[in-house]
């Protein structure tokens, strides 16, 4: 209602109990799934293997989110957007986790030999392809690029965490400039940085196959899982009676709408990439897409298209039903899902000609997924759960987009 | 003139605040056909008034499906029964292929759904409406904002209406004939 203006009356800060509980809970979690998983190291080669690819797929899971967290902070400064200012903080510490992912990125480091066929020093000499593309593809050069990915990914994500956590206490506007200063080279290094790791950790398990969509398929992905995290964490925090005037059913509604969209994005650019391939049907191109349309991978293939677009359209087209929290909650915690489902479809054929589930592909997702939530959650015990002093979070509690 | 028949009634007011209250007031007074006129939208108009959520997006349904309908029969028809010839060594029909041109069609047939659902809901193009007989209504389109009720309302009533639009802040309450 206009003349109708709201003042800021929660409480920043969650609940310490509330913090700790979940930060307990989630690294029991991520401590237990990741011994039980790092078990399998030891036994034997065919374990080992499928412990670093299904470790790769947890992995690439949360560092999709993380990700998508870092652009979503890095866009709301860019743009100088109001509506998101009340949820700005959930995705710093979201991105906030990027420096324990970087320590979650040694396993893979450790299985080098075991994920990327390529890394091999016997197989350039035989095989023209790889030996073509050894320049990229040499094991110093990609250490020194996912060196370079973190190191830059942990700088953008802290400065922003800092500088607006400085403003929970100062207040100080010109933080607030200072953020917008560095928005467009931070955008930058993103799109470069999350398209190069896409090609780097996924796209190389296949050596031989290339696609130009591959980098913007990655950030597709990203974008829905984050989303999906989002509204999983914004009602978490409200259900735990944190934020609970601060975040208003306008904002769920905008995640929902994002969530929504961004799911037809990633369907637009999963299809161009399969399109394109299936329709100029050259043997290098569509061997991939094969091997991932026979011997049981044509299931997981079905699944994506009515899982990952079609139901999620057809639900989240509703208003009604992105208004609804436990709707929505839904809706973002099957798209996680879906997310783990279209990352094992890229990743998991490498290792397997016929699709079957391993116990590895759980206590793996539970290992890294318990750590990283862990690590998100514990943030919230540091400092406030939102940007309390932000010149913009009034409007943003205002505004509903309805 | 006596043998015209009144139209109803309409007032001016001060700003969008003023006009947000009065709408609200006189759905209140249990008035349903009643319009507000202004230059630009007003946040939590829809409210004040009552209005229902629109008809327009199941229109653009409609519109989507008949567009992915046509977009999958044009294709699927021409290529496998009317034209049977095999190109490129592609199957004669294949979702695939076909998948630009139905979600392009789908898309057009949506837009079209909206836009022309949304005149037709508003009864458009008019190029007569009683309040144009009004000159001070012309300032609707630039700096002023109006409320209308229509005589064809059932709690119209000539004196009672006025009275409740000038309690409200309604100015220059004119009665407008058809």
């Amino acid at each position: 209602m206009a003349g109708h203006h709201k003042t800021f009356t929660d409480d920043p800060k969650v609940d310490p109990g509330v913090v700790k509980k979940a930060f307990t809970a989630a690294i029991a979690v991520g401590g237990l799934g990741l011994i039980a998983s790092g078990a399998a190291i030891a036994m034997g080669e065919e374990l080992r293997r499928q412990f670093f690819f299904s470790y790769l797929v947890a992995f690439m899971l949360c560092l999709t989110i993380a990700l998508g967290a870092l652009f979503f902070t890095i866009i709301h400064h860019l743009t100088r957007a109001t509506w998101s200012t009340g949820l700005r903080r959930i995705a710093e510490n979201m991105a906030g986790t990027l420096p324990v992912l970087a320590v979650l990125f040694l396993p893979i480091l450790l299985g080098l030999h075991d994920l990327y066929h390529w890394s091999h020093e016997a197989v350039p000499a035989h095989d023209p392809l790889i030996r073509h593309k050894s320049g990229y593809l040499s094991t110093s050069f990609w250490v020194i690029r996912a060196v370079v990915f973190f190191g830059l990914w942990t700088a953008i994500a802290l400065f922003f965490r800092r500088n607006s956590v400085k403003q929970d206490e100062t207040g100080d506007t010109a933080l607030t400039f200072k953020m917008r200063k560095w928005a467009p080279v931070s955008t930058l290094i993103f799109a470069l940085s999350i398209s190069f790791a896409g090609f780097d950790w996924m796209m190389s398990l296949d050596p031989h196959w290339f696609s130009t969509m591959f980098g913007v398929w990655t950030f597709a992905g990203s974008m829905v899982s984050f989303f999906a995290a989002l509204g999983l964490a914004g009602l978490w925090l409200t259900k735990k009676g944190a934020l609970a005037k601060t975040l208003t059913v306008g904002n769920f509604h905008d995640i929902g709408k994002l969530l929504f969209g961004f799911i037809v994005f990633w369907a637009y650019i999963s299809f161009s990439q399969y399109y394109l391939i299936w329709y100029a049907n050259i043997p290098e191109e569509t061997a991939w897409y094969l091997h991932r349309t026979h011997e049981g991978w044509d299931n997981i293939f079905s699944l994506i298209i009515g899982g990952h677009f079609i139901l999620p359209f057809a639900l989240l087209m509703s208003r009604h039903l992105k208004r609804r929290r436990a709707v929505l909650g839904l809706a973002c915690g099957w798209m996680v899902l879906m997310h783990w489902v279209d990352l094992y479809y890229v990743i998991m054929p490498t290792l397997q000609h016929h699709l079957h589930f391993h116990w590895l592909d759980v206590t793996t997702v539970l290992g890294v997924g318990g750590v990283f939530v862990a690590f998100f959650v514990r943030q919230f015990g540091k400092d406030a759960a939102v940007a309390h002093r932000d010149p913009q979070l009034i409007a943003s509690m205002e505004y509903d987009n309805a | 003139m006596a043998d015209r028949k009144n139209w109803g009634m309409v007032a001016e007011f001060d700003n969008p605040a003023r006009l947000l209250e009065a709408a609200q007031k006189v759905r209140e007074a249990g008035y349903q056909k009643f319009e507000v006129w202004s230059p630009f939208p007003i946040h939590g108009m829809d409210d004040a008034m009552g209005l229902g959520g629109s008809k327009v997006p199941w229109i653009t349904l409609l519109g989507g499906l008949t567009g992915l309908t046509i977009g999958f029969t044009l294709q699927w028809w021409s290529g496998s029964i009317a034209y049977p010839i095999v190109i490129g060594g592609k199957p004669l029909f294949a979702w695939q292929f076909g998948l630009p041109v139905m979600f392009e069609l789908t898309i057009l047939l949506s837009a079209f759904g909206t836009v022309f659902g949304m005149f037709g809901l508003n009864k458009l193009p008019r190029p007569y409406h009683p309040l144009d007989k009004i000159k001070r209504f012309k300032k609707a389109t630039d700096d002023a904002f109006f409320l209308s009720i229509e005589a064809a309302d059932a709690k119209f009533d000539l004196g009672g209406s006025k009275a409740l639009l000038e309690k409200l802040g309604g100015k220059h309450v004119t009665l407008v004939e058809e």
